[in-house]
């Protein structure tokens, strides 16, 4: 018979002493007080221990009342009225999100109207001309310095075919070229990588916008259809103006912000 | 006989007056059935003289509009130049097959009589009365709205639902109106003073989808309807009682669309890519139509024009008493009817739709494939002629509502079709899209008749008057319009 059996014979057979559970409210009663009597006293490494497992022992203890609660407590299921009804036969269709606030293309009409854009980069540094080119020399003996490379990302339309050697004088070269764009649509919060279709305005310029340069502040316009923006008129918008908010050619991508 | 024995002789004589060529033609009902024996008809015989060789040769009193087909393509023209045109041999006989056309015509829409606010969420459905009076809509603002059709304003706003509400539908008699929410509950509106009658009627576990009205001939006061569920449920509901009478269950997913038949069946369209066929008195199920190969977005009846309006119809009468209002009702039914059996299309998410003679077999007839996104909304016109379908690749197609033939593509849209609606003469078909427009189509030319742009957001549900007269549509810009000719 293990040894520490007898005592639970024992309690079998005579039961526990007669103040055994006065005793022992007692003892967890003042168990309380001990505790945080240590928790004052201690000290140093000892102390933040001991912290932090009283703190866990809270957490966990909140957590479980919490889960009481929850298993107790009836509640109905979810059932306030959200936003954006959408009829019976678009209910169970995975909703995408979409792009589309009809007011904005108005306030884009008017200021197009007004003929001037308030763009979210007012003020761009200006780029001198020996920063956006490099000079390449050319001839036999290098002496010949008319042609430039752009040193800038830049956008070229699908159709372009380089003009011979002879008579290219400005470079653009193929791995700083682009296509698509990240558009972060302000009001919505939500980035769309698009193609762009063409260099609007860079402020740097007309020369470099007839370049198609990509500069921090440069305006381009990006095919927005894939977010079925329509006009109050049922036509499809299919270009918007965006303004890049990035130096494209430190980073790699082209990020914009879509003017609404 | 001997009337046609004129007509022949008629013919032959105008045949040789003119010196001009006949051809042998043999006039013949939709479903094929000969009229008289064939007739030599002069090659300069348009559809007016066609016409009156039917009305002479069916003894019709009054003289009835058709309309004349040879194989399956419409007569425009004199017959010779069809024969030319088409390279007929004339030796043949010619099958002309006549179409009775509706005596009134309806006016094309044109122009928004009416932009009403009043809705603080997106419309989600609109139905005219059968009698085209009056005028439901439902919302997600949890409200229900009737509408003054005179004034053009809100007459009550109807409060009572906890959520969306997703469809509302009149009884064929017009006395009343039920609607259904995303809580899955159902409440019966009094019409005179906009409040609820009694409780809402609880049952469904999830939203309502589609509510129909057992059919006004079967039974003369409207008292029963037939509610469909996310659930998988349809239930069949009486409203003077206010109770469940059958629970319909047997679907193993959502069902998305019921049709209360002419027949006294019900039609479940289903998730679970099956059609249902239940009957109402106990609730058995009698036919499970299978085929489709994903959801089942919509169910249309060739009757359901005739089953939606009951005994209302272009002539806007008044009935005293319900006995007399089943019986017009059933003339109307049988009429339209005819002596086929009811057919039934489904719309799938498959892109197909198929056509079927539920009465006669579970087989399809048909399948009319030829879209290239979901079916979305299927609609047989009012004279069971032709079926349209909308669909989410930016289209409305035109199919023949016998054979379930290709007719036509409607495109214009630029965005999802989500809505469509006949007007009560067949002539005209309106349709409502994503992309905040409505469209009128010519069903004769096959043509746009009217773009109506107006709407600033998606336009979700539209509906045709039975008289007519007006259009109303409500969308996601939270207005109805109300469109006039």
């Amino acid at each position: 018979m293990p040894q520490g059996d007898y005592i639970e014979l024992h309690r079998k057979r005579f039961g526990r002493r007669p103040d055994h559970f006065e005793r022992k409210r007692k003892k967890d009663a003042r168990e309380v007080h001990k505790r945080s009597q240590i928790a004052q006293k201690a000290l140093g490494i000892k102390g933040k221990m001991f912290a932090k497992k009283r703190y866990a022992e809270k957490a966990q203890m909140k957590k479980t009342l919490a889960m009481h609660e929850e298993s107790s407590s009836r509640r109905k299921v979810d059932d306030d009225v959200h936003e954006g009804a959408v009829p019976a036969y678009l209910m169970d269709r995975e909703t995408t999100t979409r792009a589309k606030i009809l007011s904005n293309t108005i306030k884009q009409k008017r200021k197009e109207k007004a003929g001037k854009w308030e763009v979210p980069l007012p003020k761009v540094r200006p780029v001198a001309e020996d920063e956006m080119f490099r000079v390449i020399r050319s001839g036999k003996r290098k002496t010949k310095q008319w042609k430039r490379m752009v040193t800038k990302a830049t956008f070229v339309g699908a159709g372009f075919t380089r003009k011979p050697p002879k008579y290219e004088r400005f470079i653009r070269p193929s791995g700083l070229r682009f296509t698509k764009a990240h558009v972060t649509h302000p009001e919505l919060k939500c980035t769309f990588n698009l193609e762009i279709i063409g260099v609007k305005k860079n402020p740097n310029g007309p020369m470099y916008t007839s370049l198609g340069v990509i500069t921090k502040g440069t305006i381009i316009e990006v095919n927005v259809s894939e977010l079925g923006l329509v006009t109050p008129a049922g036509k499809v918008v299919w270009g918007k103006y965006a303004q890049v908010t990035n130096n494209p050619e430190n980073d790699g991508c082209i990020n914009a912000v879509l003017l609404v | 006989m001997a009337e046609t024995m004129e007509v022949e002789v008629e013919a032959a004589a105008a045949a040789e007056r003119e010196a001009t060529n006949s051809v042998i033609c043999q006039l013949a009902d939709p479903e094929g059935n000969p009229l008289g024996a064939a007739l030599y008809l002069p090659e300069n015989a348009s559809p007016k003289e066609l016409n009156q060789v039917v009305n002479k040769l069916l003894s019709n009193e009054e003289k009835l509009p058709y309309a004349f087909y040879i194989s399956d393509e419409e007569l425009v023209v004199q017959l010779g130049s069809y024969l030319e045109k088409n390279k007929v041999s004339v030796e043949k006989v010619l099958t002309i097959v006549y179409q009775p056309q509706a005596v009134f015509r309806i006016r094309p829409v044109t122009r928004c009589s009416a932009t009403i606010a009043g809705h603080t969420e997106a419309v989600l459905s609109v139905a005219f009365s059968p009698d085209g009076r009056q005028l439901a809509s439902g919302s997600g603002d949890t409200t229900v709205r009737l509408w003054d059709l005179n004034t053009q304003t809100p007459l009550f706003t109807c409060q009572g639902h906890r959520n969306w509400v997703l469809s509302v539908a009149w009884s064929p008699d017009g006395k009343h109106l039920v609607s259904g929410s995303k809580a899955g509950e159902l409440i019966c509106w009094d019409l005179q003073t906009g409040k609820p009658l009694g409780n809402p009627l609880t049952g469904h576990k999830k939203w309502i989808t589609g509510i129909s009205w057992e059919p006004v001939h079967l039974s003369a006061p409207c008292r029963r309807f037939v509610s469909a569920s996310k659930d998988g449920d349809a239930r069949i509901w009486d409203v003077t009682t206010r109770k469940c009478l059958i629970c319909l269950t047997g679907h193993t997913l959502a069902i998305t669309c019921v049709k209360w038949g002419g027949d006294g069946v019900i039609y479940t369209g289903s998730q679970d890519c099956t059609i249902k066929v239940w009957e109402t008195t106990q609730g058995k199920l009698i036919r499970e139509l299978k085929g489709h190969g994903h959801w089942v977005n919509s169910l249309a009846l060739s009757t359901e024009y005739v089953l939606r309006s009951g005994a209302f119809d272009h002539t806007n009468k008044h009935f005293a008493s319900p006995e007399e209002m089943k019986k017009v009702a059933l003339e109307r039914y049988n009429k339209m009817r005819g002596n086929a059996p009811e057919r039934l299309v489904s719309g799938s998410d498959d892109f197909t739709m198929f056509l079927w003679e539920p009465a006669v077999s579970k087989h399809p007839k048909t399948r009319m494939t030829g879209h290239q996104q979901l079916v979305n909304h299927v609609y047989f016109s009012p004279d069971g002629q032709w079926i349209a379908s909308a669909s989410f690749d930016k289209s409305v197609k035109l199919w023949n509502g016998t054979t379930g033939k290709f007719v036509a593509a409607f495109r214009g849209h630029v965005g999802p079709v989500y809505q469509i609606s006949w007007s009560a003469d067949s002539r005209l078909l309106l349709s409502g899209s994503k992309d905040s427009t409505l469209k009128v189509w010519d069903i004769r030319t096959k043509k746009l008749k009217q773009d109506l742009p107006g709407h600033a957001d998606e336009v979700f549900a539209v509906d045709w008057s039975p008289d007519g007269e007006k259009v109303a549509s409500g969308g996601k810009d939270r207005v109805l319009k109300l469109w006039m000719g």
